[in-house]
Parts: C-alpha cells; structure tokens; sequence
C-alpha cells in the first residue's frame, strides 16, 4: 500500500523565471536551466573596457562565428556547479583509491629506468600541454559569449588544471614524491626537440584573440591529435612492454577526455549546424590547426612509438576524420 | 619496496603546481598577457607571490562537493516543505527581490572578472588562485538563484532578474560598480573586488543578509550563507595577500594602489547603501542596525587593518570620515527615496510602524527624531488620508554612483549634496566629494555610464512595442515596462501588493507582523495572532 503524505497545498502562482518559460514553455525548470540560460548581462553596459576598447564587457563579436541565439551552445551533460563538484568528487575518490594501493605496491617505481624515463618524458611533460589547455579554456570562459558556454568553459579550465595535477602525481610516483620528475620533465618541454613543435603551437594558442576558435583549436584539434597519441597509442605500446600499471593510471585521463568530448562536440557540432559561414570558418580554423599541430607531433610520435609511429598517426588522423564527418565538419 | 612517504598538504599543492607555466619562446610574453602593464603596476618577482589557498583541485572538488550535497539537500526540504511560509511575514520577502535581482548579479560579474584574471595574471600561482575565486563565484550565482528560485514561484519581483539587471534604474547602481572593476585593468580588478570589497566590506554585505535570513527563518538562504562562508574566508585572505604583494614589489606600486583603494572604498561603500536600507527597514526581526555594523565592521575592524598598512605608506580611504558622520542618517535617507519613488521600483514599499520608529529612535538617538520621525509620521497621516506622498518626477543621479543624488551634506543633515563639474562642454552632477574624486580622476570613462533617467529622458527606453505617437501614450508607465517591471503589480504600497494579500492568504498570518492583518484571512483566526 502506497503511504501518502498529505502537505499544505498552495497553488504556486508561476512555475519558473520568466525568461526560462519563454525558452522553454511553462514548466519546472531544471537546476542546469535555471543558472545556464540567459543569465548573463547583454545590454546596456556603462563603460568599454580599458583593456579592449573595441568591445562591450561581454560582446558577441568577440569570435567571428555567429549564432542567432548563443545560449544553443548547450553542455549535454548539464553541469550546473553542484552536480559538476559532486560529480568530479566522486571520480576523485576512485582514482585516489587506484593511487594509494599502486603507492602501497610501489608500482612504477619499480619499472626499468629507462621505462620511467619514458614516462617522464611523455606524460609528465604532458603537464605543460594541460597547463596550456587550462589557459585556452581559462580565455574562452573570460572571453565567451553566454552563460551555457562559459560555465562549461570555467569547469574545462579546471579540469584541465586537474588533469595537469594528475600527471604531475605520475611524476612523484616515480620519483619517490622528490619532484625531480617534474625538473627533468619541464626540461623535456622546454628543451627537448620532439616537444619544441608542440610547445610552439600552445604558445600560439596564447595568442589568438577569437575565443571560439580557440575552442576548435585546442579542444578539438590539438587534444583530438594530441590524447590519442599519448593515452591510447603511447599507452598501448608501454603496456605491451610494462604491463597495466601505467594504464590503470591513465585510464583517469581517459575516461575524463570521453565526458569532456561530448560538450565539445556538442558545442561545435550547433555552431557548424547554424549556417554555412560557420561551417566553412570552423572547417578552416580545423585545417590550419591541423596542418600545423600534426606536423608537430611527427617528431613526439617517434620518440614514443619507434617504428609504430606512422600507422599510429594515421590511425589517430582517421578517427579524427571520423569525429569531424560527425561533426557535419570536412575531412582534412 | 618501502611505502613511498607522504606529502603534507602544501607540499603537495607546491609540487602539484610545481612549475607548470614556463617562460615562453615562440611567442612574446607581453603578447599572451597583454593587460599586464597598461596600469602602471610593477612587478618584479611573481614568486613572492603567496598562494593563499594552496588547494589542489581535486581537493577543491571534494571539500565543494560535500558542501553542495548538504546544501542542495536542505534547499531541497525547504521546497518539499513550503519553507516560504515559514519566514517571519512578507515584508521579508522584498529583501530576497534586493537579493535576487542586484546580488546574484554581482556574484555573476564576480567570477566573469575572476576568469579574465585567472587568465590574463602572468604567473601560474595568482592564476590558479584567481581561477578557484572565480568557480567560486559561480557557485554563488549558481546557488543563490537556487535557493531563491522556489521563491519566485509564489511572490512577484523575482522572475525576471537578468533582464532587471541590465535595465532597471535603481539596478544600475550595483550594475555599474562592477561593470566599472570588470573594464579596469586586472590589478585594479583584484585590488577593488579582492580588497576593498571582499577584504575590507565583505562582512558588510554578508553578515546583514545571512544573519536576517537566518533571524527571520528563510531556511533557504541561510544554508546558501552557511555553505559560503568558508568561501568567503578564502576570498578575504586573497584580499589581503593581493594588496601586501603589490606594495611589496615596487614603491611605485603605493600611489597607484592608494588610489584604488581611495576610490573602491567609496564606490562600494554607495553600493552598501542598499544594505544599509535592508538591515533597518526591510527585516522584520532586525538583527543590528546600519549604524552598529559600520561601527564594527568598518571603524573597528577597518581601522585596525589600516593601522596594520601604515608600514607600507597606505593611509585609510580618502572620505572615509564622511562614511562616519553619514552612518546616522544613510538608510533613512534612502529609504525616503524609496518609499516617494514607490511606483518605479521593483518591490512595494511600507512606512515603519510606532514599533519601529521607537527602535530607530533608541538605536540612532541623534538623528531619527531629529530628522526623520515628523517625516514618516506626516507621510503615515497622508496615507490614513487616502492620499500617500509619492514623487512623480525621476531623480537626478550621481554620475559616478548612480543612486539619486539623495545624500546630505556631511555636516549638514538639512542640506542635500550636489557637485557638478564641466567637462567636454557638458555638465555632470554629484551625490557626493567622493563621486566627485572619482569622475575627475577618470572623465572619459565616467562620461560613457548608461545613466537610466537621462536614457529615460532621451527616449531611449522603449520596448519594440511600445508607440509613442498613440494617443494614450504613457512615457512614466512605458519606461516602467521597458525596465522590467511591471506597472501596477510590482512596487506601490505594501499593504496593497498582491505579496501582502496572498501571504495573510495562505498563512493565515499577517503580512507585516508590526501593522497586523490587512485582510480577512487573518482575523478569522486571530486567537492564534493575538500575541
């Protein structure tokens, strides 16, 4: 038998924020809705910024893409704050259970010297690539135009500080908590010739103005080249080598660039849907990017594949070309 | 294998964050970080830089998860319950629409401008404390509009508060104070929202509306409160650490920042103002008065910190005296605005009952009887009469502030304020010195602000519908629509808004628990409210 509780009913005299009935019809409106949808200021700003004189505090000129209504550029997951905490939280904990019984075990410290370098060389340096993601994902949530867009964005940026903090973990793993991994892996990225083509496109990156075409550049593109290369190809090889250590470790990073894919192919999938120029912009910002980032990889891809490279590059450019024809966007 | 040792928590932090940014080769640094040198700020070492908080994001992410499931748990019961109902009357609720419609956007503001620092600082340290500020600030957005959105469901006001924001008038006073941070540089940024705002007044905005909802049961809103405060203590200590860096890097740094404080101190202390007129007129269980918390909270405490700032040559705000002698008479002041003002702004408003009045005279003994008393007892007689006082002329506003140019001279509680300087050919007008200090300090950007009664008066103010050449034109009721606020449903007296109705309604209590029932619903039942 059912128990029914019986509460004061009062007829609520309106069922949402007005803009949220007017977006949506009348209804409940859910606790993503209710902070994503036109939230953010679009009128009436009192002065242009000294830093930008050019534009309004928040200004859809901003990028060249064009959307009729900026708040289509929805998170499929719908993170609002407290779902995204308690969400990342969760998959924290499984991680650092992971992490504290391989620390028992003193796995990876246990790995041949040259294996640890290996590591150190490509995941760890790996780091200042995170680092220089959180900074692009850091613009387009300063920058972004809309709520739905740059809340996603500002949770991208801390993502990406995570994984960067990840990776650092890795480095301590290997070097008894001394740092020293980190040195010798900041060393790699600075210095070392695989990584020179790499570092160069990050720091263009830091220089682009139009934040959407940051989104495709380093969101798409370059991880789109760049994660396949380390956490699937990379990975593979090492654990045919090593074993599962290091994979049951990257497997983080993994499954967090799956959930992170989808708001990025949700986002740019709209905004090429929205009209041909679109399209056609963002097909060549993918092409540019591309051209430039794939020929910076070559050098990385030999140091860490050998021989394997070049079937590992195709592989990867062919599932990318994939995830673009998904897009609606064209092959390069 | 020995178990590997274990890292204390800032040694963790310092080698989770351990170098990941690196001088840059391929593209020049003043080109990723542009904003950096326009204002004049020098910095020589970003390592002296101590990152206050020294959390590793994924202990942030644990520690904010914890507190959103407890706090989304309690919002929760609140609206399973009708915990609406449970705070002290209805007058209480048009402290929430202040809430709604001018907080959570300068909370919204907050972690926009927070983002462009975490960005555009030029080391990894401030940036990633800059970036932990700025989620923050979107969790307070975020919850705010949460824990109030059950709210909107049964009271008016509360339904539209992006849109107000950008176009009610009195909303261009919160509005405009961080659009004016958001389009500075990012030191001056930091030093504005971190120190003189979160540092030196952050007690000042959070203590009244958390303690009030707490002391008039909004069960809602103070869990927000609760779950935030640990947050704030975050934000405070940036606060400091920002100004102490920026005076111990360069000498030159001293003047600039002095300025900054001079000038955020008073920008935020207009802003305040609407606090002020919160805690004594619009909380039914008071919980101190304006002139008590300014006495703690800015005399006390500020002064013991700018004893403290001595030693790098920071003197304390410039105008700070005028915040002193003001403290006796500002919310009243204000709330005289409000009330003659009534029929343009978004809540209803109500005159202080006997009860009220006796308070106000013991808690601002100079001042209330003086000044204010003859006038809230005339207006309550023309109200008995049928025939209310009201304005029905749009104020003059302040330039730089924006509030009606409704302040008295600081010795001179009889006279109202009123500067005014030339510039370009034009005039522009003052509530106050230190708005004054302001505009002259930055013409060419105080001379840009969308000041609503002149877009009002310029026929800027128009929905796309609205037909000035229709012969029933009303430009007063067409500029109310054009503001979002509806005419005839969202200000006027309380006792005849549709809150105050539909609480005694639904409660069976009186909608202002001082004046007693206004309608029916109550008297039914008034054994129960003969208290």
């Amino acid at each position: 038998m059912a128990v029914e509780i019986k509460t004061a009913g009062v007829k609520p005299v309106r069922t949402a924020f007005e803009h949220l009935i007017a977006r949506f019809g009348d209804k409940p409106a859910t606790r993503y809705q209710e902070f994503a949808f036109d939230t953010q200021p679009k009128t009436n700003f009192h002065y242009r910024p000294l830093w930008d004189p050019d534009h309004e505090i928040y200004d859809k000129s901003k990028t060249a893409i064009v959307m009729a209504d900026w708040y289509a550029l929805k998170d499929p997951r719908q993170f609002y704050y407290g779902s995204y905490t308690i969400a990342r939280a969760k998959q924290q904990d499984a991680i650092d259970q992971q992490m504290a019984f391989l620390d028992e075990r003193g796995a990876l410290s246990e790995l041949p010297d040259q294996a640890k370098r290996l590591i150190t060389f490509s995941l760890v340096a790996l780091r200042h690539y995170e680092w220089g993601s959180n900074t692009n994902n850091n613009f387009i949530a300063a920058y972004g135009y809309g709520t739905t867009i740059t809340q996603a964005a500002t949770m991208a940026m801390c993502d990406r500080l995570a994984m960067a903090q990840h990776l650092s973990r890795i480095g301590l793993f290997l070097d008894d908590k001394t740092g020293v991994s980190l040195d010798e892996a900041k060393e790699f990225w600075m210095s070392h010739s695989a990584w020179q083509g790499l570092r160069r496109q990050v720091e263009n990156m830091f220089v682009v103005s139009d934040w959407f075409e940051l989104m495709v550049a380093q969101n798409l593109v370059a991880d789109g080249i760049v994660c396949p290369l380390i956490f699937q190809e990379f990975d593979r090889h090492f654990r045919s080598k090593h074993g599962n250590d290091l994979s049951s470790l990257t497997n983080y990073s993994v499954r967090w660039q799956k959930d992170f894919t989808r708001w990025v192919d949700a986002v740019i999938k709209t905004a090429a849907a929205e009209s041909a120029e679109n399209r056609e912009l963002i097909d060549t910002w993918v092409k540019n990017w591309h051209l430039h980032i794939n020929s910076a990889i070559d050098g990385l891809a030999s140091e860490l594949l050998g021989d394997e490279a070049t079937a590992s590059l195709t592989t990867i450019n062919n599932e990318f070309n994939v995830r673009l024809s998904k897009l609606g966007l064209s092959a390069i | 294998m020995t178990k590997a040792k274990k890292l204390s928590l800032k040694q963790n932090y310092t080698m989770l964050t351990k170098g990941l940014d690196w001088e840059p080769s391929y593209q020049k640094k003043e080109d990723i970080f542009p904003q950096l040198s326009f204002e004049g700020i020098k910095i020589h070492n970003w390592d002296n830089w101590e990152d206050p908080f020294r959390l590793t994001i994924d202990a942030y992410w644990k520690y904010q998860g914890e507190k959103e499931k407890k706090l989304y748990a309690i919002i929760d019961a609140f609206q399973q319950n009708n915990g609406q109902f449970n705070v002290t009357d209805a007058r209480y609720i048009q402290a929430l629409k202040i809430f709604i419609n001018a907080v959570v956007g300068l909370e919204y503001s907050a972690w926009r401008g927070f983002t462009r620092l975490g960005r555009e600082l030029g080391d990894a340290s401030p940036r990633i404390a800059t970036q932990m500020q700025a989620i923050d600030e979107m969790r307070h957005a975020t919850t705010q509009t949460h824990a109030i959105s059950h709210y909107n469901r049964f009271f008016e006001g509360m339904g539209n508060a992006p849109y107000q924001y950008d176009h009610a008038w009195y909303l261009s006073i919160p509005k405009s104070f961080f659009d004016d941070a958001c389009s500075a540089g990012p030191f001056e940024f930091i030093v504005a929202i971190s120190f003189a705002f979160e540092y030196v007044l952050t007690n000042l905005v959070f203590m009244p509306w958390m303690s009030g909802a707490a002391y008039n049961g909004d069960m809602s809103t103070v869990s927000f409160g609760f779950s935030a405060q640990s947050d704030e203590a975050r934000h405070m200590t940036l606060g400091l650490e920002v100004i102490k860096f920026l005076l111990e890097q360069d000498p030159d740094n001293v003047a600039i920042v002095q300025k900054w404080i001079d000038k955020w101190f008073w920008r935020a202390y207009r802003v305040l103002s609407l606090v002020a007129t919160m805690m004594d007129y619009m909380l039914p269980k008071r919980v101190m008065s304006w002139d008590e918390a300014w006495t703690i909270y800015y005399e006390e405490n500020g002064g013991a910190l700018f004893a403290d700032l001595a030693r790098y040559g920071i003197k304390p705000p410039r105008n700070a005296e005028v915040t002193i002698k003001e403290k006796g008479r500002l919310s009243h002041e204000m709330w005289s605005i409000f009330y003659a003002n009534r029929d343009v702004v978004g809540f209803p408003l109500w005159l202080p009952s006997q009860e009220e009045m006796a308070w106000f005279s013991e808690k601002y003994p100079d001042t209330f009887d003086k000044y204010y008393r003859p006038r809230f007892e005339y207006w309550q007689e023309l109200e008995d009469l049928g025939t209310p006082y009201t304005n029905s002329t749009l104020p003059q506003l302040c330039q730089v502030c924006q509030w009606p140019c409704l302040f008295t001279e600081a010795d001179d509680p009889t006279e109202f304020v009123h500067r005014e300087t030339e510039f370009d050919g034009e005039i522009f007008h003052f509530c106050s010195d230190g708005c004054h200090q302001i505009f002259e300090d930055e013409p060419k950007k105080y001379i840009q602000a969308w000041l609503p009664v002149h877009q009002i008066y310029m026929g800027n103010c128009l929905l796309p519908d609205a037909d000035p050449s229709s012969p029933d034109f009303n430009p007063m009721a067409e500029a109310i629509r054009y503001m979002g606020i509806k005419p005839g449903v969202d200000g006027g007296l309380f006792k005849d808004h549709s809150d105050a109705k539909n609480w005694e309604k639904w409660t069976e209590r009186p909608a202002n628990i001082h004046q007693g029932a206004s309608t029916d619903f109550v008297r039914k039942t008034s054994s129960q409210n003969s208290k």
